[in-house]
C-alpha cells in the first residue's frame, strides 16, 4: 500500500505505518491534539472508535494515553514536536516514564518538527531541546529519524517494545537516503557512507542530510570521512558501535538542538568516556541562543554553527588539529 | 449496584471509619512527617466506597480485569488508606508499624508499588486525565467497570484537570465518577483566599457532568447514601460527587486551620485523642 520511495515528508510515510498497524491490530489506538494529516483523516474514517482527538491540550494528551495503555492498547500520540515534548513534560515523567517502571505502557510520542523543520513560524514551533529532555528520563526510549524510509520501517521493530517512546521527525520532505543495510532498532545506528578516513561523522536527524552532504565536500578537499546515521538515542548496540567508532581518530556529532546543553553530544561524550575511548570529540549543534530571525532553513543553520560550510570548515580545522 | 440503604450496615461503616481514624493518627505518631490534616478529611468517603460495596476489587489479584478502577489523585492526602488497604488484605497489617522506615514500600504520598494503588500520585492533577484514559478504554472494549477518581479541591487549581473534564463530557465517560474531598483548604490557607471555585457543583455542571453534592462529608450515613445515588444513576455524562469535608477532621487545633496541611500533631494530643495517656 505504501509507496515509500516518492519523496514524502516522514510523518506521512510514519502514518502509514501506523494505519497498518492499526487495521491488523484492534488493540491500536490513536490520539492527536488537534494536529493532522491527510493520513490521519484516513485513520478517523476508518478506525472512528480508536481515534481520539483531545484539542489543543497536550497534558490530556499524555494522560489519556497512558489511561489507554493502561487498558492495554498499544498508543500513537500525536502532536508538534516542542509541544508533545515540552509543554506535557512532567506528564510524560510521570504518567509515562515513572508509571512505567512498575506497568505496562506501549504509549508511542509522535512529534513533528524536529529543529528548525518549522522554520517561518520561529522558535515556538521549533525544537531544539527535545533530545536532551527526552533522554533525561529513563524508561523513555528516543527515536530520532533521518528519512522517509526509515519512518517507515522503523515502526514495525519498535512497536511491541512495550515502554514508552518518543519519534522525533522532521515536518518537511527530505530527499530520500540510500538504505543499503536494514534498520535495526537494536543497533540503533547505520553506515551512510564509509570510507578509509580518520574522520567519522555521526549525525542524527535532519544533519544526516549535512553530514553526507559536508563529507562530499571534504572529499573533495582530499578529507574522508564516514558518516554514521545514530537514530536510536537511548538503547543503540553499545559494543557494535564501539568496534566501528575504534579505527577512527575523530569523531563529529552533528545534531539540530542546542550545543552542549545535553543532546546527541552529551550521549557521546558520556558514551566515550565509559569505555575508555580516547577518540577525539568535535560536537557541532545549534550555537548561541534562541533567534527570531525568519530566513531558510539553510541560511539559519549557517547562522548558528550548524550549516554545510559551517561544519566544513569546523571540520577542516578539527581534521588539522588531530595530525598535530 | 443493588445495594439498599440499611442501618446496620451504616454502624458497621461508622465503626470502621473510628478505625481507620485511629490508625490514621498511629501512622502519623510514628512518622510526623505525613500529611495528616488532609488524611483526615476522605476517611468516610474511602470508608464508605471499600467497604460499602460501592467498588469490585480481589485484594489478592490487583490485576483483576473486571476489578473497578480507584484512582487516588490526592497522594498525599490519602495515608488513611493504608490501614484500609491492609485491614481489606491487600497487604499484611504489620506493614503499618514501617511506614515511611527504612525499607517499607509505605512511603509519606504512596506508590504504585503498593497493592491496591493504580496510579503514580502525589504530584497533583494528574488521576482525573489518566483516569479518563482508563475509562475511555474500558468503554471502547465495552467492559462495564467503574472509574473513580479521588481529589481535593486545592487540587482542581491544576488545568491538566480542566482539560479532563471538558474530555471527559465530550465523550460521555458515564463510567467515571470525580469525588472531590472538598476541605477547602490548600497548603498555605482557604481556597476561597487563593482561587475560589465559587460554585464548584454548578461550574461542573456548565460542563457537562451530572453533579451530587453530599453536605457533610465526616457523616458516613450521608456519604453512603449519596454515593448510592450517583452508582445507581443512569445518566450518560461522567459524574461528579462533592464531599464537603473539614481538613483535620475532629483533631483540636487542626481542624479547619488554615495552615493544617503542613502542620503536625503533638504525641502526647495523639495519645490523649486515642485515649492512651
Amino acid at each position: 500500500m505504501t509507496d515509500i520511495q516518492k519523496p514524502r515528508a516522514m510523518r506521512d510515510t510514519f502514518l502509514e505505518a501506523v494505519y497498518d498497524e492499526m487495521s491488523k491490530d484492534n488493540d491500536v489506538f490513536f490520539v492527536t491534539a488537534d494536529f493532522g494529516s491527510p493520513v490521519i483523516d484516513r485513520i478517523k474514517l476508518d478506525f472512528p472508535s480508536r481515534f481520539i482527538n483531545v484539542g489543543i491540550a497536550e497534558q490530556n494528551l499524555i494522560n489519556i494515553s497512558a489511561g489507554l495503555a493502561l487498558e492495554g492498547f498499544k498508543v500513537f500520540s500525536y502532536a508538534i514536536a516542542p509541544f508533545i515534548t515540552m509543554r506535557c513534560f512532567e506528564q510524560i515523567r510521570v504518567n509515562l516514564a515513572l508509571l512505567s517502571e512498575v506497568r505496562k505502557l506501549n504509549v508511542n510520542l509522535i512529534g513533528v518538527g524536529a529543529g528548525y523543520s518549522y522554520v517561518v513560524s520561529g522558535p515556538t514551533h521549533q525544537c531544539y531541546e527535545d533530545i536532551t529532555l527526552m533522554r533525561s528520563m529513563p524508561n523513555m526510549q528516543v527515536f530520532s529519524i533521518s528519512d522517509q524510509v526509515m519512518a517507515s520501517k522503523i515502526l514495525p521493530c519498535a512497536i511491541n517494545n512495550n515502554g514508552p517512546k518518543y519519534f522525533r521527525l522532521d515536518a518537511q520532505i527530505l530527499p530520500i537516503l540510500e538504505h543499503k543495510d536494514n534498520i535495526s532498532v537494536q543497533d540503533g545506528f547505520l553506515f551512510r557512507r564509509s570510507t578509509k578516513g580518520t574522520i567519522c561523522l555521526l549525525a542524527t536527524g535532519y544533519m544526516v542530510h549535512t553530514a553526507l552532504n559536508v563529507s562530499e565536500a571534504l572529499s573533495q578537499n582530499g578529507i574522508e570521512t564516514s558518516v554514521i546515521d545514530i537514530f536510536n538515542l537511548t538503547s543503540f548496540n553499545q559494543s557494535k558501535l564501539i568496534a566501528h567508532l575504534s579505527i577512527y581518530s575523530g569523531i563529529v556529532s552533528m545534531e539540530e538542538g542546542f550545543k552542549g546543553r545535553g543532546g546527541l553530544d552529551a550521549m557521546l561524550f558520556n558514551f566515550l568516556l565509559q569505555n575508555n575511548m580516547s577518540v577525539k570529540l568535535l560536537n557541532i549543534g545549534v550555537e548561541g541562543s534562541y533567534r527570531f530571525e525568519v530566513g531558510s532553513r539553510e541560511s539559519i543553520h549557517e547562522k548558528v554553527g550548524i550549516g554545510l560550510n559551517s561544519v566544513v570548515e569546523k571540520v577542516m580545522y578539527f581534521n588539522k588539529n588531530l595530525k598535530k | 449496584m443493588n445495594y439498599k440503604y440499611n442501618k446496620d450496615k451504616i454502624k458497621e461503616l461508622s465503626v470502621k471509619a473510628k478505625w481507620v481514624w485511629d490508625q490514621t493518627l498511629k501512622i502519623h505518631r510514628r512518622s510526623p512527617e505525613t500529611r495528616v490534616a488532609s488524611s483526615l478529611s476522605p476517611i468516610e468517603i474511602f470508608v464508605v466506597l471499600y467497604y460499602g460495596g460501592f467498588l469490585k476489587q480481589d485484594p489478592a489479584n490487583t490485576n483483576w480485569k473486571e476489578r473497578d478502577r480507584c484512582i487516588i489523585s490526592k497522594g498525599h492526602g490519602s495515608l488513611c488508606m493504608y490501614p484500609i488497604l491492609a485491614d481489606l488484605g491487600f497487604f499484611s497489617l504489620s506493614e503499618l508499624d514501617s511506614v515511611c522506615m527504612d525499607g517499607s514500600f509505605l512511603g509519606g504520598i504512596p506508590d504504585p508499588v503498593i497493592p491496591g494503588y493504580e496510579t503514580v500520585n502525589g504530584s497533583l492533577g494528574h488521576g482525573l486525565g489518566v483516569g479518563a484514559g482508563i475509562a475511555l478504554g474500558l468503554k471502547c472494549r465495552k467492559r462495564t467497570e467503574q472509574v473513580y477518581v479521588i481529589c481535593g479541591d486545592g487540587e482542581l487549581h491544576e488545568g491538566s484537570n480542566w482539560e479532563a473534564i471538558m474530555f471527559a463530557s465530550q465523550h460521555s465517560l458515564s463510567n467515571l465518577t470525580l469525588i472531590v474531598d472538598n476541605n477547602m483548604i490548600s497548603m498555605l490557607g482557604p481556597t476561597d483566599e487563593i482561587i475560589s471555585h465559587r460554585n464548584l457543583l454548578k461550574k461542573f455542571e456548565a460542563f457537562g457532568w451530572k453533579g451530587f453534592l453530599i453536605d457533610d462529608g465526616h457523616s458516613v450515613e450521608n456519604v453512603y447514601k449519596i454515593l448510592l445515588t450517583a452508582s445507581e444513576d443512569n445518566a450518560t455524562m461522567p459524574k461528579i460527587i462533592i464531599a464537603n469535608t473539614k481538613k483535620g477532621n475532629q483533631v483540636p487545633g487542626l481542624e479547619n486551620a488554615p495552615l493544617s496541611h503542613v502542620t503536625a500533631i503533638k504525641p502526647d494530643l495523639i495519645d490523649r485523642l486515642l485515649g492512651e495517656d
